[in-house]
C-alpha cells in the first residue's frame, strides 16, 4: 500500500527526516511514536503534501504511484487523508457544504456519481449515527468555533465519510478526553479493512489501548530507530524513550 | 518561497465577461461640459422649464466646486471637458412604443448579459428596467405593476408622466450642493428609474434596473429616485456592466431614497463595471452618492456586492429622521487587480430609538486596496439610538491593502454604539486543509471567501445571492494557477 523508501526532507535548509523506511500494508495498523521534535509531524505533512517542506531524497510509493510529484489535492483523491492534529478553522462556510464538496470531488476521481444534497444527507446522518456525533455538526461552519475534541472528531467524521485508502492521524489523540478518544478510536477501527491502512501518530500508549496497532515505531531525529508488534508500546510507556535513543546513539 | 505563495500571487488573471462592445448607431453629444450641453440634454428629454433651471443651477454650483481629494485613492485628475455627456443609441422615426419595437441588437446585448427583456425569457417575478448609456431602452412589466398601482419606469419618463412626484421628492435627499459628483449628476443626469410605490402596497415583485455603459468616452449619469409611501413595501435591485476599454469612464450616480412612516425599502446593488487590468488601464470610476431617508417606524437596507470599477467610492447612507427607524449597512468589496474602493455608510440617528447595523466585508487581492469609511451620528434628540458596525478585512496575497476609518459622533449619552473590526488573511492552512480534501486551490479560496462574505449574501434577494456568488468567485478566477 505505502512504500517509503530513504525519504529524507526538511524546512528552508534545516533536515527533519533523515532517511525513513516504512512499509505499509493493506489492512494495517501502523504507529509511530517518539519523543518531542523528533520529526512525527513533519512525516505526516510530506505525506499529505503541506507547502514548505523540502524533499530532498528518497521517494514514497502509494500503490507503486509516485505520491511525491502530486499536488495535495491529487493526492487526497487518490486516497490519502491527513487527520489534522490542529484542524483548521473556515469561518462561514457550513460543514455540511464543504464536505459534501470534499465527497464529490474525490466520487468524482474515482469515476462515481457526485451525490446530490439529498443522497448526501442521508449517508452523513448515518455515518454520525455509527460514530455517535450529534447532527448539528453540520450545520455549523467548519471547526469555527469547535471544543478541541470536537474539532479531533469532525476529523474522524470526514475520514470516514471520505474513505481513505491511507489514513494519518497525526496526535488525533492530544487534548482529548476518555470519551472523546473512544470515539476517535471507535472511527479509526471502524475504518480498518483489508484495502485500506492506517498510520497513527502518538505520543501516548493511551491511545493504542483502543486502536491496537499491529506494528509500532520509533521516530527520533528523523529516522525510525525501532520497530516492533504492540508489546513495543507498553515498554515505552514503562520505560520511557531513553534506553532506546542510548542503544542508537 | 512556497508554491501557495506563488499561486497567489497569481491572483490576477481573472477574465471580465461583460467587456464586449454593441456595434450600433448612437447619437452623442461632442465631449466638454457647459450650459449649451445642459439644454441640449434637457431638451432632448422635453423637460418642464423648472428642471432645466435645477440642472442650471447644479452646474454653477459645480463650476464653484473642486474634485474631493479626501477619499483613499488615487488616479489622474478627470478632465471634464474630454466626456461625452449624452449618448443614447439612435431611435427610428418616434422611437419604439414598446419592447417588441426595441432594436433586436440592444436586446440581444442584454440577453448576453443574463438579462433576456423580450415576453418569453423574462425573468420571473422581476420586473427590469434597462438602462443604455444615458437612455433607458424599456421596462418590462410596467402593466402588471401599474395593476397595483406602483410605478416603475425610466426617470425621464417620470418627468413626463408624473411631474408632480419628482418635483417633489428629486433633490430632496441629496441636494445638488451635497458634494462635487451630486453636483455634476443633478447638472447632467440622463436617465435612471423611478419607483412609487402607494400607500400600503406590497410591491408584487422584484424590481430592478440594469446599466449598460456601452460608448466610448461617455459618461454615465445615472439619477434613480424611490418613494416608498407610508406602511408600503419594495425591494429593488441594480445590476451594472461595462466594455473593456483603455481609457476610464466615469460612472457618477445619485440614488435618493424616501421610506415614509412604517414603509421599508430593500436596495440592492451588484456593482461589476468592467474594473481595468492588472495595470492599472482603464476601467470604470464609479463615484456615487447613494442615501435614504426614513419617516417614523421606517427601514431601509442597503445590501452592496461591488466587485467591479477601477476606483469605486459610495457610502449608501440612511438618515433615520422618524423615531424607530431603523437603517442597515451589507457590503462586499472586492478590490482584486489594480483596483481601489473607498466605500461604507452613513448612519444620521436623529429621531427617537432609532437603530442601524453595519457590516462590511473588504476582500483585496492582487494589488487592490480597499478601505472602509463609515460615520455613525447621533444628534442630541436621539434617545436610545442604537447602532453596530462590524468591519472585517480579508487579504489575499501580500501586495494589497485594507484600511479602516469608522468615525463616531454622539451627542446623546443614551446611545449605545458598538464597533467592531477584525482584519485576516486567507491563510495557507486553510488552503491546504481544504485541498487535503481534495478541494483544488481555486475552489478553495471561492469556499472561504464566500464563507466570509456570508452574512451579506444573506440580505440579497434569493435569485440573486447565486449570482453575487458568482460573481466573486469570476473576479477571483485565477487567483492559484
Amino acid at each position: 500500500m505505502l512504500e517509503i523508501k530513504n525519504l529524507q526532507a526538511g524546512i528552508e535548509d534545516k533536515p527533519i527526516l533523515k532517511g525513513i523506511d516504512l512499509s505499509v500494508n493493506a489492512g494495517e495498523v501502523h504507529a509511530i511514536m517518539g519523543p518531542n521534535g523528533s520529526g512525527k509531524s513533519t512525516l505526516a505533512s510530506v505525506l499529505a503534501g503541506r507547502d514548505g517542506y523540502d524533499v530532498t531524497g528518497g521517494e514514497v510509493l502509494l500503490q507503486d504511484d509516485d505520491l511525491l510529484d502530486l499536488a495535495p489535492e491529487e493526492r487526497a483523491r487518490e486516497g490519502v487523508f491527513l487527520a489534522f492534529q490542529y484542524p483548521v478553522e473556515i469561518p462561514g462556510v457550513n460543514s455540511a457544504y464543504f464536505l459534501r464538496s470534499a465527497v464529490n470531488e474525490i466520487r468524482k476521481h474515482r469515476g462515481e456519481e457526485e451525490l446530490d444534497a439529498m443522497n448526501f444527507l442521508k449517508a452523513v446522518k448515518a455515518k454520525m449515527k455509527e460514530l455517535g456525533l450529534s447532527e448539528d455538526f453540520l450545520k455549523r461552519p467548519v471547526n469555527a468555533g469547535f471544543s478541541g475534541g470536537e474539532k479531533k472528531r469532525n476529523e474522524i467524521l470526514q475520514m470516514a465519510m471520505l474513505n481513505p485508502k491511507l489514513a494519518v492521524l497525526d496526535e488525533t489523540d492530544s487534548g482529548l478526553d476518555i470519551d472523546a478518544l473512544r470515539i476517535v478510536a471507535d472511527g479509526v477501527n471502524r475504518l480498518k479493512g483489508l484495502d485500506n491502512a492506517q498510520v497513527v501518530i502518538t505520543h501516548y500508549q493511551r491511545l493504542l489501548d483502543y486502536i491496537v496497532p499491529d506494528f509500532v515505531h520509533v521516530l527520533y531525529d528523523g529516522r525510525i530507530i525501532k520497530s516492533g508488534d504492540k508489546t513495543l508500546a507498553h515498554e515505552l510507556e514503562e520505560k520511557g524513550y531513553d534506553w532506546l535513543i542510548r542503544d542508537a546513539a | 518561497m512556497s508554491a501557495h505563495t506563488d499561486t497567489i500571487d497569481e491572483f490576477v488573471a481573472s477574465e471580465y465577461k461583460y467587456g464586449f462592445v454593441t456595434d450600433i448607431e448612437s447619437e452623442s453629444l461632442d465631449p466638454g461640459l457647459n450650459e449649451d450641453v445642459v439644454r441640449f440634454i434637457s431638451a432632448k428629454k422635453n423637460e418642464p422649464e423648472w428642471l432645466l433651471e435645477w440642472r442650471l443651477k447644479a452646474l454653477r454650483h459645480f463650476e464653484k466646486m473642486e474634485n474631493p481629494t479626501w477619499p483613499h485613492v488615487k488616479y489622474p485628475p478627470v478632465d471634464f471637458q474630454e466626456i461625452s455627456y449624452y449618448s443614447a443609441p439612435k431611435k427610428k422615426g418616434d422611437g419604439p412604443k414598446s419592447l417588441d419595437e426595441v432594436d433586436p441588437k440592444l436586446l440581444e446585448t442584454y440577453e448576453k448579459l443574463g438579462v433576456p427583456l423580450h415576453e418569453r425569457a423574462r425573468l420571473a417575478g422581476v420586473a427590469v428596467d434597462a438602462v443604455f448609456d444615458s437612455e433607458s431602452i424599456g421596462t418590462t412589466f410596467k402593466e402588471d405593476l401599474a395593476k397595483a398601482g406602483v410605478i416603475f419606469c425610466s426617470i425621464s419618463e417620470a418627468v413626463q408622466e408624473h411631474p408632480e412626484l419628482v418635483k417633489k421628492y428629486i433633490g430632496k435627499v441629496v441636494p445638488y450642493t451635497d458634494n462635487f459628483y451630486a453636483a455634476l449628476n443633478s447638472a447632467v443626469f440622463s436617465d435612471g428609474s423611478f419607483v412609487y410605490i402607494p400607500k400600503g402596497t406590497r410591491c408584487p415583485m422584484e424590481l430592478s434596473t440594469y446599466f449598460r455603459i456601452n460608448a466610448a468616452n461617455t459618461g454615465q449619469f445615472e439619477r434613480t429616485l424611490i418613494v416608498a409611501e407610508e406602511s408600503s413595501h419594495v425591494s429593488y435591485l441594480e445590476g451594472c456592466t461595462a466594455p473593456m476599454r483603455d481609457e476610464n469612464q466615469l460612472h457618477a450616480a445619485v440614488v435618493e431614497l424616501v421610506a415614509l412612516d412604517n414603509a421599508e425599502i430593500k436596495y440592492s446593488t451588484v456593482q461589476n463595471w468592467y474594473p481595468g487590468d492588472e495595470e492599472g488601464r482603464g476601467g470604470i470610476y464609479n463615484f456615487v452618492t447613494k442615501r435614504g431617508i426614513c419617516k417614523t417606524n421606517a427601514k431601509i437596507s442597503w445590501t452592496q456586492v461591488e466587485t467591479g470599477s477601477a476606483i469605486t467610492w459610495k457610502y449608501p447612507s440612511v438618515i433615520l429622521q422618524g423615531d424607530n427607524s431603523i437603517g442597515e449597512f451589507y457590503s462586499v468589496a472586492l478590490t482584486n487587480k489594480a483596483q481601489q474602493a473607498d466605500t461604507g455608510t452613513k448612519m444620521v440617528h436623529i429621531g427617537k430609538n432609532t437603530r442601524s447595523t453595519i457590516v462590511s466585508k473588504g476582500i483585496s487581492a492582487g494589488k487592490g486596496q480597499n478601505s472602509y469609511r463609515g460615520l455613525v451620528q447621533v444628534g442630541k434628540k436621539a434617545t436610545n439610538a442604537r447602532n453596530f458596525s462590524q468591519c472585517d478585512s480579508l487579504l489575499i496575497g501580500d501586495k494589497c491593502g485594507a484600511h479602516t476609518f469608522p468615525y463616531i459622533e454622539a451627542k446623546n449619552p443614551s446611545a449605545s454604539i458598538e464597533h467592531e473590526a477584525t482584519t485576516s488573511k486567507i491563510g495557507e492552512d486553510q488552503i491546504f486543509y481544504c485541498n487535503q480534501r481534495g478541494l483544488e486551490p481555486q475552489d478553495a479560496v471561492n469556499m472561504i471567501v464566500n464563507g466570509f462574505c456570508k452574512e451579506v449574501f444573506r440580505e440579497l434577494p434569493m435569485e440573486f445571492a447565486v449570482e453575487a456568488q458568482k460573481l466573486l468567485d469570476v473576479s477571483l478566477e485565477g487567483s492559484v494557477g
